[in-house]
């Protein structure tokens, strides 16, 4: 079956609904895929707050939001995409009440605002008051707005499409070629799809599956990043994974900043408030990644609660009052998945992988780039958590996941508009879809072989023990040789599900192959900077190292599977790197 | 401890009609309902077909009928559960596709049905809309709806009627009936005073025991039903 639309959504997060809503006003004849439903996409995760110098609670600019992005992104963020993010993160917010989201109030009815951690006044003097919220269900809410105002413009939905390939036309992604379209899998009856397009988002998010305690969705699996990959198109930073400091032991679950946001302390087993060993001036409110490494490193000192692998978040002192109107749903998931009643006993938590800074090279309008001088890769786009436009560097700030999909969603949302206007419908040959045709069916065919869930773990666990908040050279070629290994083993994946109705056995498998993707070039990336900048953390290089690595890394897939690594200029335009302290 | 897990089983491509299946797995108190359904997918039988995501009761992905009762299988605990014996079937009401996944396109259907979007009266203003506090908290329960089908295929009166709009198209339309900000309350009670509206409602309290959310689901009914009689007195 084949048809055709102007524009192609892959995703329907935030970015992917945003973009969705510019090409239906403008009339675009547009789409929106999802291997979900919409509603269930993980932006809906999403705690704690949006960030915009709104200023409703005390003086803010946009420019310290910029300068506090940088820094918090250890001077590898794009300065002048942070402007953009720091700038037009106001007008997306006001746009986004206009739409209907019911942001928590100030007393006199304006947008209330909240302290996040790395987010701060006067270029660092101490926190300010910028996360707009809605409870401790920001991104919910920002979820559902979005998709009740696609309701509203009539955007089209193919529900439960799961994208299996891209199409190109004049060449491969990375040499030139264009993106011609998509191939998707129906999962509804196993039916394979080809929508021709102009202009193709991919907005398909992270892949924190690939660890094995994370905040992420069980869809959170690399696809587009990975798709895009497979037809030469660099993944860029994918060695800057972020942590964030409290997820629920074991499992993962996230617990918003917003707590510490709120007040609340983080403890040692003696009861001391660590972070003044860490960040004397900021404390609790310091980045993820300096207080994912703290928290490991008094773990590692034996100030683990009873020597074990965690610490405490403590709500109590806040007051019934304040948890109940501002930290909800997070005090509710503590009751469900801990046992633990937050208003009288601390809250067990380690850090849990979150988010990936790296993903598809962008410019500062949402389309692809294939390499060091950014040149576009026509007709692909990407946006959101599967983007690195790069405003995130090194290590994001919290909320500033929500501000960049709502600023980039929106833009590649109107870049779109703009491109496929000039261009004619892509031509592909009738087999186009025979490759990945034949992938699915000797998947589905293979009598028996290794099982999909087991690479996933031992992948998970690799990652997690190897490529985790610290590294060093000797568990970065243990995790080498390991996916190495598994990508091998893959080859032999079998499935138990043989038929066409809603096989998600033979989906998670593949799943599995794009967390392979990424986690190889991941571990690439990891070993080849040598050198600690933010999230990234060598336990073997702890210093910075502006002399040789102020510079994005840009991993492509070489011909024989293998690696091939380069890097390109980091853009500064305001704010000269200067050592990151708090 | 060992569970059996009953999970009511049906594949199309096989199956005359649904039928009972039974899997052991080993469980902890603490472990979700989403345990057991991934550990008996995982390892011992793949074709059990289930949807989820999130994992964490925020998504909607995985309603489904556990021990006769609507529940998130990513939020109910085996403890909470008691006893050594677990049932699993899908949502009630809606076409079976295969195993615990239904097809939930008449259930979106509904939800676009009540114009769920917010219709403002007057041009927006450059900053943002004013609100005050207590007016937010009117709708406040209503917003924390995740379209996860718990309430609406609990209904004794959508079952009865599947035409019935149903709780969480109720919810939805709520949300923005109580907006300070919206002006189209009005056509969304004309909607909702139709036959197959919020009178098919019986107070039976199924869908607010069935909300994952803790939504206080009747009570916003009978508010819209309020506001119903209060506009065509």
């Amino acid at each position: 079956m084949i048809r055709e639309h102007e524009a192609l959504v892959v995703g329907a997060g935030g970015a992917g609904l945003w973009a969705a809503l510019e090409l239906a006003k403008a009339g675009v004849d547009s789409a929106v895929l999802t291997k979900l439903y919409p509603t269930r996409s993980h932006t809906g995760a999403a705690q704690g707050g949006v960030c915009a110098a709104l200023g409703n609670q005390e003086e803010d600019h946009w420019e310290w939001h910029m300068f506090d992005t940088i820094k918090g992104g250890d001077y590898l963020v794009d300065q002048d995409a942070a402007e953009v993010l720091a700038r037009e993160a106001i007008e997306t917010v006001i746009e986004l009440e206009h739409m209907g989201l019911p942001f928590n109030r100030t007393p006199d009815g304006k947008i209330d605002q909240r302290k996040f951690g790395g987010h701060t006044r006067n270029y660092g003097e101490g926190p300010v008051m910028r996360a707009c919220f809605a409870a401790d269900r920001t991104g919910h809410m920002i979820l559902q707005t979005l998709y009740q105002q696609c309701v509203k413009h009539g955007v089209k939905f193919y529900d439960e499409y799961h994208v299996v390939d891209l199409m190109t036309e004049g060449g491969e992604l990375g040499d030139g070629g264009r993106c011609a379209g998509v191939v998707a899998y129906r999962i509804a009856d196993g039916e394979l799809v080809t929508i021709k397009s102009k202009a193709v988002l991919l907005a398909t998010g992270g892949f924190g599956r690939m660890f094995r305690v994370t905040s992420n969705a069980w869809s959170l699996t690399g696809d587009g990043v990975s798709l895009a990959y497979r037809h030469g198109v660099p993944m860029q930073d994918m060695e800057f994974y972020q942590f964030h400091p409290t997820g629920i032991v074991g499992i993962g679950i996230l617990l918003s900043e917003a707590a510490r946001g709120e007040g609340a302390y983080l403890l040692d087993n003696d009861g001391f408030r660590f972070m003044e060993r860490y960040a004397p001036k900021l404390m609790e409110l310091a980045p993820r990644d300096m207080v994912s490494r703290a928290i490991v490193q008094e773990i590692r000192a034996g100030r683990g609660i009873n020597g074990k692998d965690y610490v405490y978040l403590d709500v109590r002192h806040l007051g019934r009052k304040k948890i109940d109107e501002k930290l909800p749903d997070i005090t509710d998931f503590v009751r469900v998945y801990q046992g633990i009643e937050p208003y009288t006993d601390p809250i067990p938590i380690q850090p849990t992988a979150h988010y990936a800074m790296g993903g598809i090279p962008t410019n500062l309008n949402s389309q692809v780039t294939r390499d060091r001088l950014n040149t576009v890769v026509p007709g692909l786009y990407a946006a959101g958590e599967a983007a690195c436009v790069s405003v995130h560097g090194a290590n994001r700030l919290g909320t500033n996941s929500l501000v960049d999909l709502l600023v980039f969603g929106r833009r590649s949302g109107q870049q779109m508009v703009k491109d496929v206007r000039g261009v004619g419908m892509p031509e592909v040959a009738a087999d186009v879809m025979e490759p990945v045709r034949a992938e699915i069916e000797a998947l589905r065919a293979r009598p028996k072989g290794e099982r999909k869930e087991a690479i996933r773990k031992e992948l998970a666990d690799v990652m997690m023990d190897d490529a985790g908040v610290y590294r060093d050279a000797a568990g970065l070629e243990r995790a080498r040789a390991k996916v190495a290994e598994l990508r091998g083993r893959y080859q032999n994946v079998a499935v138990d599900d043989k038929g066409t109705t809603f096989n998600t056995d033979l989906l998670e498998a593949r799943e599995v192959g794009y967390l392979l993707d990424c986690a190889q070039t991941m571990v690439a990336a990891c070993i080849n900077r040598t050198e600690s900048r933010g999230a990234h953390s060598r336990e073997d290089f702890p210093q910075r190292d502006d002399v040789n690595f102020l510079s994005h890394s840009l991993a492509t897939k070489g011909a024989d599977g293998s690696v091939e690594l380069d890097y390109k200029p980091v853009t500064i335009t305001k704010f000269q790197p200067k050592p990151r302290i708090y | 401890m060992q569970i059996e897990l009953r999970i009511l089983r049906f594949d199309p491509e096989r199956d005359q009609k649904p039928h009972e299946e039974s899997y052991k797995v080993e469980a902890s108190p603490m472990d979700r309902v989403l345990d057991l359904l991934h550990k008996v997918k995982y390892e011992q039988d793949g074709t059990l077909t289930f949807r989820r995501s999130c994992a964490h009761g925020v998504c909607g992905s995985d309603a489904m009928l556990i021990n006769g009762r609507n529940r998130l299988a990513c939020k109910i605990r085996v403890d909470q559960l008691k006893g050594k014996r677990i049932t699993v079937a899908p949502l009630p009401g809606l076409p079976v596709t295969k195993d615990l996944v239904v097809d939930m396109d008449s259930f979106f259907a509904k939800f676009r049905s009540v114009q769920p979007y917010l219709q403002p009266g007057d041009p927006d203003p450059e900053r943002e809309r004013r609100q005050a506090a207590e007016d937010r908290a009117k709708f406040d329960d209503t917003t924390k709806c995740i379209l996860c089908a718990a309430c609406t295929t609990s209904c004794p009166s959508f079952w009865a009627q599947p035409s019935y709009v149903g709780p969480a198209a109720i919810v939805n339309a709520h949300r923005f009936i109580f907006d300070s900000r919206d002006d189209a309350a009005e056509a969304r009670l004309e909607i909702l005073a139709d036959s197959d509206g919020v009178w098919r409602c019986r107070t039976i309290f199924n869908c607010t025991d069935a909300c994952p959310r803790g939504i206080h689901i009747t009570q916003a009914i009978l508010e819209v039903s309020s506001k119903i009689v209060e506009h065509h007195a």
